[in-house]
């Protein structure tokens, strides 16, 4: 099943391309005119609060719903125009769970092979990888509804790849999991990226997630994408380490112009310093500050990254709060 | 020619997936048997004991053929309330979102609802043989060929429904006004003659009425029309809401 063999995505056209796609409901603008290219054998996240437009996006990539305008392209055909070809290139996993209850766990697998069109002579073969990649052999013929929350995952997760799909498509994939469980599929999908090439979309409101998982992640927030790149470079380039400082009257202006401080923040009496490597000017900055009464000192995290483009952070930013500001303000 | 197998698979898929959930669902089971005993001992005996005869029939036996129809109607029409729990359980995005036309997905669904309404026609007809229903093998194939006719056009008519609906609530109600005037302006209870001539103009536009009429007639020999007009009025209901219910499963 599995092919080895590189995956190097260079040169490529890519797997995945919009152009302006956007969708409204009513007043609404979920997706606001976003450009995306996507290469092969990437994992790539979108990463952005509850109502950002991350699930809107992803139903329009997977031919479940149909932009309001622009273009988009998934394994080189037409989203609108070739749906059908779309939908065979591609797998995916909801963000609600989609097995179904009164089936087993191979039935619901069976069921998808004939919908897939996965050739008869090897339609058995197929059930038995999978169930074995996703450790559930052993339940595969119980009813999906004596399944735990993880297990269902992991049979979406499976039917999601039992046709070789060249994309998969996951929405929030570790929604409501334990964190040993959600280690857990991480490393399926990082194992499947590899072994099979194939390229991953996944949207996450989880920062650890798309830190641990993406190659790639755009922060997306209001359907706009507001950082789009690695982790690692948004994180440094853009945030770098925060330094929190605690001092009865702190001279912000000094610290603003100090060449390594990139932002202060003032939150709640507590100073909030984005310095480009702490380890090396944390000295030179107390130096500078005089007395403190406390310090602390940590990595930036792509939530740091959201703070700094939107001002609130991941959490704060919840769905229904986002939907109700955007409708009111048009 | 692969399209067109992977089009069948795809029937066949969503088919067998309503099969195997009606079976586990007991309460589908017993539920889909209980109301139409309830007319036929029930109403059949009660209103029968001081009627007599009609046609030559004792009045149970005269509404046994309406009575099968009204159980195909019922099953067939509440059968639509499903894809809207399919919908709001989210199962029906996997079929949704397969490389499938929705013209199968319809397909499929259409036939998984007739399979629930035929099962139910094979236990009336057990008990028809108990009732002394004047049934033999060729009465028996011919009668389930119409209902299956039947409840492939009413199958239709709760999905056109059930797509175009959100809630089980709101489709219930909508039913409701589709399933009562459909059975009671038909002639499952009464002859069609000596009617008051509003009520005539009702029935006669009524597809209900020709399929009872159709059904009576083979088992009981008592036809109103002819058989083919029948036939040709079922077919031409059937192929038209077969059309509409591609089309609402289309905008799904």
């Amino acid at each position: 099943m599995i092919n080895e063999g590189s995956c190097s995505g260079e040169g490529e056209p890519a797997v995945i391309k919009t152009e302006a796609i956007s969708k409204k409901f009513g007043r609404i603008t979920a997706v606001d005119e976003l450009d995306l290219d996507i290469e092969e054998g990437e994992i790539f996240g979108l990463l952005g609060p509850n109502g950002a437009g991350k699930t809107t996006l992803i139903s329009m990539l997977c031919t479940i719903m149909k932009p309001t305008s622009g273009k988009a392209w998934v394994n080189g055909f037409d989203i609108v125009k070739q749906s059908s070809k779309v939908r065979k290139s591609i797998g995916i996993v909801f963000q609600q769970p989609s097995v179904d209850d009164l089936l087993t766990g191979r039935e619901n697998l069976a069921m998808h092979n004939l919908l897939f069109g996965v050739p008869r002579g090897i339609r058995k073969q197929r059930i038995d990888e999978v169930l074995s990649l996703v450790d559930l052999e052993k339940r595969a013929d119980d009813l999906v509804n004596t399944y735990s929350g993880g297990m269902r995952r992991r049979l979406e997760l499976a039917r999601g790849i039992m046709h070789h799909p060249k994309i998969l498509f996951l929405d929030e994939p570790t929604l409501g999991l334990d964190p040993q469980t959600r280690e857990h599929i991480w490393e399926y999908i990082q194992d499947l990226a590899e072994k099979e090439c194939m390229t991953v979309m996944l949207t996450t409101h989880y920062m650890e997630e798309a830190e641990m998982l993406c190659d790639r992640v755009a922060i997306i927030d209001y359907g706009k994408i507001v950082a789009l790149d690695s982790p690692h470079e948004l994180k440094n380039r853009i945030v770098g380490d925060v330094v929190k400082i605690k001092q009865k009257h702190p001279d912000i202006e000094a610290m603003k112009h100090l060449e390594y401080v990139r932002k202060v923040e003032v939150k709640k009496g507590l100073v909030y310093l984005s310095i480009k490597d702490a380890s090396q000017h944390l000295q030179d900055l107390l130096a500078h500050t005089g007395p403190i009464d406390f310090v602390e000192v940590r990595s930036g995290t792509l939530n740091d990254v959201f703070l700094h483009y939107t001002g609130r952070e991941i959490r704060e930013a919840g769905a229904e709060g986002g939907f109700m500001e955007r409708a009111m303000k048009k | 020619m692969s399209e067109i197998m992977n089009e069948l698979d795809g029937i066949y898929a969503v088919w067998l997936r309503e099969a195997k959930i009606y079976v586990r669902e007991k309460e589908r089971l017993i539920s889909s048997g209980f109301s139409p005993l309830l007319w036929i001992f029930g109403f059949g005996t009660g209103i029968g004991s001081s009627l007599g005869t009609v046609e030559g029939y004792p009045y149970q036996t005269f509404i046994y053929p309406g009575i099968v129809v009204m159980a195909v109607l019922f099953t067939s029409l509440f059968y639509g309330i499903y894809i809207i729990w399919d919908r709001k359980l989210d199962f029906l995005k996997e079929v949704l979102v397969a490389p499938v036309s929705r013209a199968s997905v319809f397909a499929g669904k259409m036939l998984g609802g007739a399979t629930d309404a035929m099962v139910q026609v094979i236990f009336l007809m057990i008990i028809g043989l108990f009732i002394n229903i004047p049934l033999n093998p060729l009465i028996v194939i011919q009668a389930f060929l119409l209902l299956l006719l039947i409840s492939i056009a009413m199958v239709s008519i709760g999905l056109v429904i059930g797509a175009n609906l959100k809630s089980p609530e709101g489709f219930g109600l909508v039913i409701n006004f589709v399933m009562w005037p459909m059975f009671f302006f038909s002639n499952a209870l009464f002859t069609l003659e000596n009617l008051p001539a509003w009520l005539t103009a009702i029935t006669f536009i009524n597809p209900l009425t020709y399929a009872v009429d159709a059904v009576r007639g083979v088992i009981l020999g008592i036809n109103h029309f002819p058989i083919y007009l029948d036939i040709a009025v079922m077919m031409i209901f059937s192929g038209i809401m077969m059309i509409l219910g591609v089309l609402s499963f289309r905008r799904m």
